[in-house]
C-alpha cells in the first residue's frame, strides 16, 4: 500500500549558516521504495515548485561505499539494521508516519549542507597509519609464501569490510571513532605483514584521531549496534591492548 | 590522423619484456620536477596515482565523491582473476590470455590482453603484501573460484566484498603517498575539461562541488581513470554519480572514442521493482557456481506463479526448464554473461517471466543446498537421509560463501532467497567500449592517457567476470607507471606548466560558460526528467537486443531528446554552492552526445558479436542455430570515432585487429 508521510528535514545553507528543521509532505511512497528514492520523489517535487532540493550523499546506492549516510529518526542510518540508509526500504515505515531526518553530527564532521557533512577527517587518520609501507612494484614474494590461519584472515577480513560510513560516530554520545579506528589496527595486526609497523601504526592512528576532536569511548556499544556492517567491538579491545602495548615499548 | 597502435615487434610473450627493456625512463631528480595529473581514484586511478607518487613524481589526484575510498570499483563483489595455477587445473598466462579473447569474441588487441594475463599474477602478490585480506583455505594459502565463461578455478576473492578490498588497498597506498606529500588529493571536484597546449594534453578544468569554483590545474600528463559510461542507460549498476564526462571531453579534445555500443548486460541482477527505481543491483556472477537457472516449461505453471497460486519450490522437476544447461550443456549455468543475458532474454520475451513484469527468471539454490548438506552431515557421520537436517547444514555452507549477498537480496526484496529461488533479471552493468588508447595507455592526444573501465583496450566486445578488477589494477600499478614514464622523459626540461595561458583561460571560460547557462536556462524539466527518457530509448532500442529500425529511430529521439533539453531543463540554484542538479545537468549533457554514437556504432557495426546483438545477423541453420553471428571478414576492427561536432558528423577510423597467437573461431560453449 502506498504512504503519505510527513518528513521533518535539517536544513542549512552552508556551513556557517545556522540551520533549523522544516517540514515537508510527500504522498504515494511504495514501500519498494527504497529511503533515497523517497527522497528523489521529495526533490523531484521540491525542483518542480521551483524550491530547492534537499541535499544528501550518495553514491552506490548498495550499501558498500559508505557515502551515504542520515540520521533518521535518532538512528544512523535508520531503524533497520545491517544495512545503510541506501539499503533502508519504506516498507519499514508506515502510512501517515512522520520522519525525522538530520545529519550525523560530531565535532569532527562539520556539516556541508542540509545532510551532507565533511568526513575527511576520517581519511587523515588512514593518512597517518592505515596502510602497509609495501612499494607497489609487484616485486614481492609469492602471495602464498606465508600461509596465513584461516580463522585469523577471516578476522582481518571482517575488520575490513568496514565502509568508513561514520555511522559510530553518529551513534556515539561522545563522538568517538574507536570502532572506525579499530576496525583497520585489527586489520594489520591479525596480519603478519602488518605486524612490522604496528607500534608506529597504532600510536599514529590514535593520536591523528584525537588531533581531529573525536571523543573518548566509554564502552556504550551504541556504535556496534548501529553499524551498517556489523563491526565488532572487538576490534576496539584488540586496539587498546595494540596501543598499551605500542605505548610500553614507545 | 592514422590510427597507431604501437603494439611492439616480437613473440607475443617477450613483447612487454622487450619494451621494458628498451623504453626511455627518468632518472629519480628528475621525476620530482614532473606533474601527474589522475582523475579518478578507483583501482585504475587510485593504484596509479600511488605507484607514479612512489616513483618519485608529483601527482594531483581528483574524485567527485567525499573520498578516494568511495569509487565505484568498491562495489565489485565476485573476484578477480589472475594466472597462478595454484590449483593446478592447467591454467597458465597463455591460457587466462585465450580465454579472455574468446570470452571478448575475438574483438580486443592480442597484445595488450597477453599483457594484462602476463602481469595478472603480480598483481595477488602485490595485494597480500598490501594487507588485502583475500579468502583461504584451512591451510592458510588462498581459495580460488570459478567465473563464467572459463573451465578452470583462477579467481580470487574476498568473499562478496573483493572490490572493496582491492579498492581499500589501492586506498591504502594512496594515503601512504598522501602522508608523505606526493599525492595531492582533490576530493569533490569534477572535472570538467581538458586542456591542451601546443596540442600536447597539459592540465585540466575542475569545478569544487562544495564551494562551485573552478579551477586550473596543470602537469606535464593527464590520466584518466573515470569508470564506465553505463548510466548512459539511466538504470544500471553503476553508482549514481557514475558518468562519461570526463571521457567525453577528451573525445571532444581530439581523443578517439572506441566501440561505444560494446556494453555488457548482466544476467544476474535484481530485476525493476517500479518506476521510482534509481538504480539497479548486481547479485554476482559467482553465484552461478551454486545456484541454477530456470523458468517453468509450461505457461500454465509461470500464470500459477505469477498469480501466488503456485510456489516455485513446489514446481516439479520435470516441469522446469533450465535453459542454460538445455542449450549449453558443455557451460551450463556459466556461460559468459552476454550468452546468459540473451538466453534470459528469449525466455522473458517468449512470455515465461516469473514476475508480475514478465522479466525476471529465477537463480535457484535448492539442489546446491541439498549437496553441500549430503556433503557435510557425510563428513560429520551425520545421517544424510535426514532431510531437514541436510537443509539446514547446507544453508550453512551457502552462507559462508554468499552471506552477503543473500542479505542484500532479502532487504532489497523481502523474499528469503534461502528458501525460494531469487528472482534475476539482465541489467546494464559494465562498459568494454571507452576512449581509444595504444599499447602505451595513451590516448590520439599526446599526454593524455586513459586507464581501466574508461579505455577500450582488453575486453574486447564482452568482458568476463572478475577481469574488469584484474585490468584496472594491472593498468594502475604495472602498465601505466612504465609507459608514461617513456613519453615523460622527454619532458624533463620543460619546468613546470603555466595555467596563465590562453589555453586555460579559454578552457576555463568554455566550462563556466556552460555552467553559467544551466542556472539561468530556468525550463520546465528537471535533469532526471531527460536522464530517465535516455536511458528508456537506450534500453529499449539499443539494448539487448538491436536491429537497424530501433537504432534509426534510436539516433533521431536521442538528438531530438538533446535539443529539447538544451530548451527546457531546469537546474535549481546557483553556481558558487554545491549544487548537485549543476553537477548532473553537465553529466547528462555528455550522456546525450554519448548516447547518440552508441548508436551510430551499433547502427555501423553489421554482425554480432559479445554484447553487441544484431538481430539481423543470428546463425540460421546448424548446432549453433539462433546464436550470435560474426562477420570477421569485415568487422574484425576496432571502430574509433573523431569527434566533429554533431555526434551524426563523427568520423570512422578502423584499427583492423590481427590475431597471430589465436586462431578466429566461432565462440562455442555448446
Amino acid at each position: 500500500m502506498d504512504m503519505n508521510l510527513t518528513l521533518k528535514i535539517w536544513r542549512q545553507k552552508n556551513a556557517s549558516d545556522k540551520g533549523s528543521m522544516v517540514d515537508y509532505k510527500v504522498s504515494d511512497i511504495s514501500p519498494d521504495m527504497s529511503f533515497l528514492e523517497m527522497l528523489d520523489v521529495l526533490n523531484e517535487q521540491l525542483i518542480n515548485n521551483d524550491e530547492e532540493p534537499v541535499a544528501f550523499d550518495h553514491d552506490c546506492r548498495e550499501g558498500i561505499c559508505g557515502m551515504c549516510s542520515l540520521y533518521i529518526n535518532g538512528e544512523a542510518h535508520g531503524p533497520d539494521r545491517g544495512v545503510t540508509t541506501c539499503q533502508l526500504h519504506m516498507r519499514m515505515f508506515k502510512d501517515g508516519d512522520t520522519i525525522t531526518i538530520e545529519p550525523f553530527r560530531a565535532t569532527a564532521f562539520p556539516v556541508v549542507k542540509d545532510l551532507i557533512v565533511d568526513r575527511s577527517s576520517f581519511d587523515r587518520i588512514q593518512h597517518a597509519g592505515g596502510f602497509i609501507s609495501v612499494n607497489t612494484s609487484g616485486n614481492t614474494i609469492d602471495a602464498n609464501a606465508t600461509p596465513i590461519n584461516k580463522e585469523d584472515a577471516d578476522d582481518a577480513f571482517s575488520a575490513a569490510t568496514c565502509i568508513g560510513c561514520g555511522a559510530c560516530v553518529a551513534s556515539c554520545k561522545n563522538s568517538s571513532a574507536m570502532l572506525f579506528v579499530g576496525a583497520k589496527v585489527s586489520q594489520f595486526a591479525l596480519l603478519p605483514q602488518g605486524k612490522i609497523e604496528a607500534t608506529d601504526r597504532v600510536l599514529n592512528m590514535v593520536k591523528q584521531m584525537d588531533d581531529e576532536g573525536f571523543g573518548n569511548c566509554t564502552n556504550t556499544g551504541a556504535c556496534e549496534v548501529e553499524c551498517p556492517k556489523g563491526i565488532s567491538l572487538e576490534n576496539i579491545a584488540r586496539m587498546n591492548r595494540e596501543y598499551l602495548a605500542a605505548s610500553l615499548k614507545g | 590522423m592514422s590510427l597507431d597502435s604501437k603494439v611492439p615487434q616480437g613473440p607475443i610473450k617477450d613483447k612487454w619484456t622487450d619494451y621494458k627493456n628498451h623504453i626511455d625512463l627518468v632518472n629519480p631528480a628528475n621525476k620530482r620536477n614532473i606533474d601527474v595529473i589522475v582523475v579518478g581514484t578507483g583501482l585504475a586511478g587510485g593504484s596509479a596515482a600511488a605507484t607514479l607518487a612512489e616513483l618519485g613524481y608529483n601527482v594531483k589526484a581528483f574524485c567527485f565523491q567525499d573520498s578516494p575510498r568511495r569509487a565505484h570499483s568498491i562495489a565489485a563483489q565476485g573476484g578477480i582473476n589472475a594466472a597462478k595455477n595454484y590449483q593446478g587445473d592447467g591454467d597458465s598466462t597463455y591460457r587466462l590470455f585465450y580465454d579472455t579473447v574468446k570470452g571478448g569474441d575475438y574483438r580486443s588487441r592480442e597484445a595488450n590482453v597477453y599483457r594484462l594475463a602476463e602481469v595478472s599474477a603480480n598483481i595477488i602478490d602485490q595485494c597480500v603484501a598490501q594487507g588485502v585480506p583475500f579468502a583461504r583455505e584451512y591451510g592458510g594459502l588462498l581459495d580460488n573460484r570459478s567465473f563464467g565463461g572459463v573451465l578452470v578455478s583462477r579467481t580470487f576473492y574476498a568473499a562478496g566484498q573483493t572490490g572493496q578490498q582491492l579498492l581499500l588497498g589501492a586506498y591504502s597506498a594512496m594515503n601512504r603517498q598522501i602522508g608523505r606529500g606526493k599525492i595531492k588529493m582533490y576530493n569533490r571536484h569534477e572535472m570538467l575539461d581538458v586542456v591542451k597546449v601546443d596540442g600536447k594534453a597539459r592540465g585540466i578544468i575542475t569545478r569544487n562541488l562544495i564551494t562551485g569554483e573552478v579551477e586550473r590545474h596543470s602537469a606535464h600528463a593527464v590520466v584518466l581513470g573515470t569508470g564506465g559510461y553505463g548510466n548512459v542507460f539511466f538504470l544500471s549498476t553503476n553508482a549514481m554519480g557514475s558518468n562519461v564526462t570526463a571521457g567525453w571531453k577528451a573525445h571532444k579534445k581530439g581523443a578517439y572514442f572506441a566501440n561505444p555500443c560494446y556494453t555488457q548486460i548482466h544476467p544476474t541482477c535484481i530485476p525493476v521493482s517500479g518506476d521510482h527505481q534509481s538504480k539497479l543491483t548486481l547479485m554476482s556472477e559467482s553465484l552461478r557456481n551454486d545456484g541454477r537457472i530456470w523458468v517453468p516449461k509450461h505457461m500454465k505453471d509461470v500464470e500459477a506463479i505469477k498469480s501466488g497460486a503456485l510456489k516455485p519450490r513446489e514446481l516439479a522437476e520435470d516441469d522446469r526448464d533450465y535453459y542454460l544447461e538445455r542449450r549449453y550443456p558443455a557451460f551450463g549455468n556459466l556461460v559468459p554473461r552476454d550468452v546468459a543475458s540473451r538466453a534470459a532474454k528469449e525466455r522473458c520475451d517468449a512470455g515465461f517471466g516469473v514476475n508480475a513484469t514478465g522479466e525476471a527468471v529465477f537463480l535457484d539454490f535448492a539442489s546446491a543446498i541439498q549437496r553441500y548438506g549430503k556433503e557435510t552431515a557425510h563428513v560429520k557421520g551425520l545421517d544424510e537421509n535426514d532431510a531437514a537436517l541436510v537443509k539446514k547444514l547446507g544453508q550453512e555452507v551457502i552462507k559462508n560463501k554468499y552471506g552477503n549477498l543473500f542479505q542484500m537480496y532479502e532487504k532489497i526484496v523481502d523474499q528469503d532467497p534461502y528458501n525460494t529461488p531469487m528472482m534475476i533479471y539482465p541489467a546494464v552493468h559494465y562498459t568494454m567500449g571507452g576512449v581509444w588508447v595504444d599499447y602505451n595507455l595513451m590516448t590520439t592526444v599526446p599526454g593524455l592517457y586513459c586507464i581501466g573501465e574508461a579505455n577500450f583496450s582488453d575486453h574486447g566486445a564482452n568482458r568476463l567476470g572478475a577481469s574488469a578488477l584484474m585490468q584496472g589494477l594491472a593498468d594502475g600499478y604495472f602498465v601505466l607507471p612504465y609507459t608514461i614514464g617513456d613519453y615523460l622523459s622527454h619532458d624533463i626540461r620543460t619546468g613546470p606548466i603555466s595555467t596563465d595561458s590562453k589555453e586555460f583561460e579559454e578552457a576555463e571560460n568554455d566550462v563556466r560558460k556552460q555552467l553559467e547557462f544551466f542556472v539561468t536556462n530556468k525550463g520546465s524539466h528537471s535533469v532526471d526528467y531527460f536522464h530517465k527518457k535516455l536511458g528508456k530509448i537506450m534500453w529499449n532500442k539499443v539494448g539487448m537486443s538491436r536491429n537497424v529500425k530501433g537504432l534509426t529511430e534510436a539516433i533521431a529521439e536521442i538528438k531530438a531528446l538533446r535539443e529539447e533539453f538544451w530548451k527546457e531543463v531546469k537546474v535549481p540554484g546557483t553556481n558558487e554552492e554545491y549544487n548537485e542538479e549543476l553537477a548532473k545537468a553537465g553529466r547528462v549533457a555528455d550522456f546525450l552526445e554519448l548516447g547518440e554514437l552508441f548508436a551510430k556504432d551499433a547502427l555501423n557495426r553489421e554482425e554480432s558479436c559479445g554484447g553487441h546483438f544484431r538481430e539481423d545477423a543470428v546463425e540460421l541453420d546448424g548446432e549453433q542455430k539462433g546464436e550470435a553471428k560474426r562477420n570477421d571478414e569485415d568487422f574484425a576492427y576496432v571502430s574509433a570515432w573523431e569527434y566533429k561536432g554533431e555526434p551524426s558528423d563523427a568520423v570512422l577510423h578502423k584499427e583492423e585487429l590481427e590475431f597471430k597467437d589465436i586462431e578466429l573461431k566461432q565462440r562455442s560453449y555448446k
